[in-house]
């Protein structure tokens, strides 16, 4: 009979106040502030959802029982688990999107430039160092069970990419998954104010004022095909473990460039991803239950996220820095910054300091060298640590 | 006079054009929004001057090199 006990009510507790609030921020932040509205507007719902109790969204059956919350070892029986199951779990959703953002990106200025390549991987340097920092503070506290794979799951933050961000944590830390991947794509929102004042603090007005002509050489359509085809062999032999990102990222990449796949390239940059996006982040939102998020782990992973973030962006712009010190031609120090792969957004941020410093400049598409080899480059760190740890 | 020619940076679409021949212009102003990669992109009057031409129109699709305006200073 319908009651009061049948109602979520009775089982509502402050933990899922807390975290309706966190979901009603992000749609806050997706819809009006239009941050990342692709992703935060289906992850805020999927918390929102989630805390709703006895919904049934996340149900799984372990051992004959049903419980509330998604089990590891357990069979899926909810709407999302059973998507993150198939989803996530089986490793398809982030591939396939890896699939779509190749489809969508263009990596002639990687192609015309090849230093930015060293700059893409440069910026990396902050996934390692929250890594090591998470290992560090897993041993000082062992209540915090930060071990091999949590650390990993935490350091990829710096790499500013959700669906390698993803990938990792459900391989390696899959309790991590909601943590990390509303820390990654926060942060990644958040690149126009995280970025600027460590870009600023590292560089004085004259080097970013410094003048990087806006044409970059033109690059044919036979080493934009080639490029994928050859880019996928000599990574994945050197990182095999990234074969399902970087080797789908060059797959989409391929169909865009052959120039006789544009149906193709069309749908998986448009249509394909955007279902992939939607299913990632109602299953991304639904694992930050308030029994789940509101832990400990999960301060941590945000502290840590941005400061792999933080110095990530140090690290780009030191690196473009010290390039400089041999380069006749120098580069603008800032793009050094955009080897964070938030594409595009950490490009626009240095094309906006750019024009500020010096109204003639047009960084763009400088930037979009580092920013797109920053993708490559997260990619491979997933696969070095799945190759060392998974 | 002097002239400083501003030119198409990269290939895209001029979605607005905010000067007109005869315009005084500050370095740093915006002289029009060319959009490209699905972002908006002010082009900024590298000095300050006359504009004493304009070479684009709001909705034309223009390549790198192509001017867009002249000024004069």
């Amino acid at each position: 009979m319908f009651g009061l006990f049948e109602t979520g009510f009775t089982s509502f507790y402050w933990g899922n106040g807390v975290m309706l609030a966190v979901g009603a921020t992000f749609l806050y932040l997706g819809i009006a502030k239009k941050m990342e509205p692709l992703l935060l507007v289906p992850i805020g719902f999927g918390v929102i959802l989630i805390n709703l109790p006895l919904g049934g969204l996340m149900e799984c059956i372990v051992q004959g029982k049903v419980v509330e919350a998604y089990a590891i070892g357990g069979e899926p029986a909810g709407l999302i688990s059973r998507i993150f199951r198939y989803g996530l779990v089986w490793e398809m959703v982030p591939a396939l999107i890896f699939l779509g953002l190749g489809a969508m990106t263009d990596f002639s200025p990687v192609i015309a430039n090849p230093k930015t390549l060293i700059l893409g991987a440069g910026a990396q340097f902050g996934v390692y160092f929250a890594f090591f920092m998470a290992l560090l503070l897993g041993a000082a506290f062992p209540d915090l069970s930060i071990g091999f794979g949590e650390a990993a799951s935490i350091g990829i933050i710096g790499g500013a990419d959700g669906p390698t961000t993803i990938y990792l944590t459900n391989r390696l830390a899959p309790h991590l998954i909601g943590a990390t991947a509303v820390a990654a794509y926060t942060y990644m929102a958040m690149v126009p104010i995280i970025q600027p004042p460590i870009i600023k603090a590292l560089t004085t007005k004259e080097e970013r004022a410094i003048y990087m002509k806006p044409q970059l050489r033109p690059v044919s359509r036979l080493e934009k095909t080639l490029f994928p085809v050859i880019g996928a062999i000599i990574i994945i032999l050197l990182v095999p473990k990234s074969a399902p990102l970087i080797g789908m990222f060059m797959m989409g990449n391929l169909l865009k460039e052959s120039g006789v796949t544009d149906r193709l390239a069309d749908t998986a940059a448009n249509a394909f991803i955007n279902i992939l996006t939607i299913l990632l982040g109602i299953s991304v939102g639904a694992f930050m239950s308030a029994g789940v998020f509101l832990e400990p782990e999960s301060l941590l992973v945000f502290g840590l996220g941005i400061a792999a973030f933080a110095v990530s962006t140090f690290s780009g712009v030191t690196l473009a820095k010290f390039m400089n010190l041999f380069l006749k031609e120098k580069i603008n120090p800032m793009i050094g910054a955009a080897g964070v792969s938030a594409v595009p957004m950490a490009s626009r941020v240095v094309q906006k300091m750019g024009q500020e410093a010096n109204p003639r400049n047009f960084l763009l598409m400088h930037a979009m060298g580092p920013n797109v080899a920053g993708v490559i480059g997260t990619a491979t760190a997933a696969g070095i640590f799945l190759g060392m740890l998974g | 006079m002097a002239q400083e020619i501003v030119e198409v940076p990269i290939t895209g679409k001029i979605i607005n054009v905010n000067v007109k021949p005869g315009d005084q212009v500050q370095e740093g102003d915006v002289i029009c929004i060319l959009e490209s990669m699905k972002m908006e992109n002010p082009i900024l009057a590298p000095v300050d001057g006359t504009i004493g031409e304009v070479g684009v129109s709001t909705e034309q699709v223009v390549k790198p090199g192509e001017t867009i305006a002249v000024i004069e200073f």
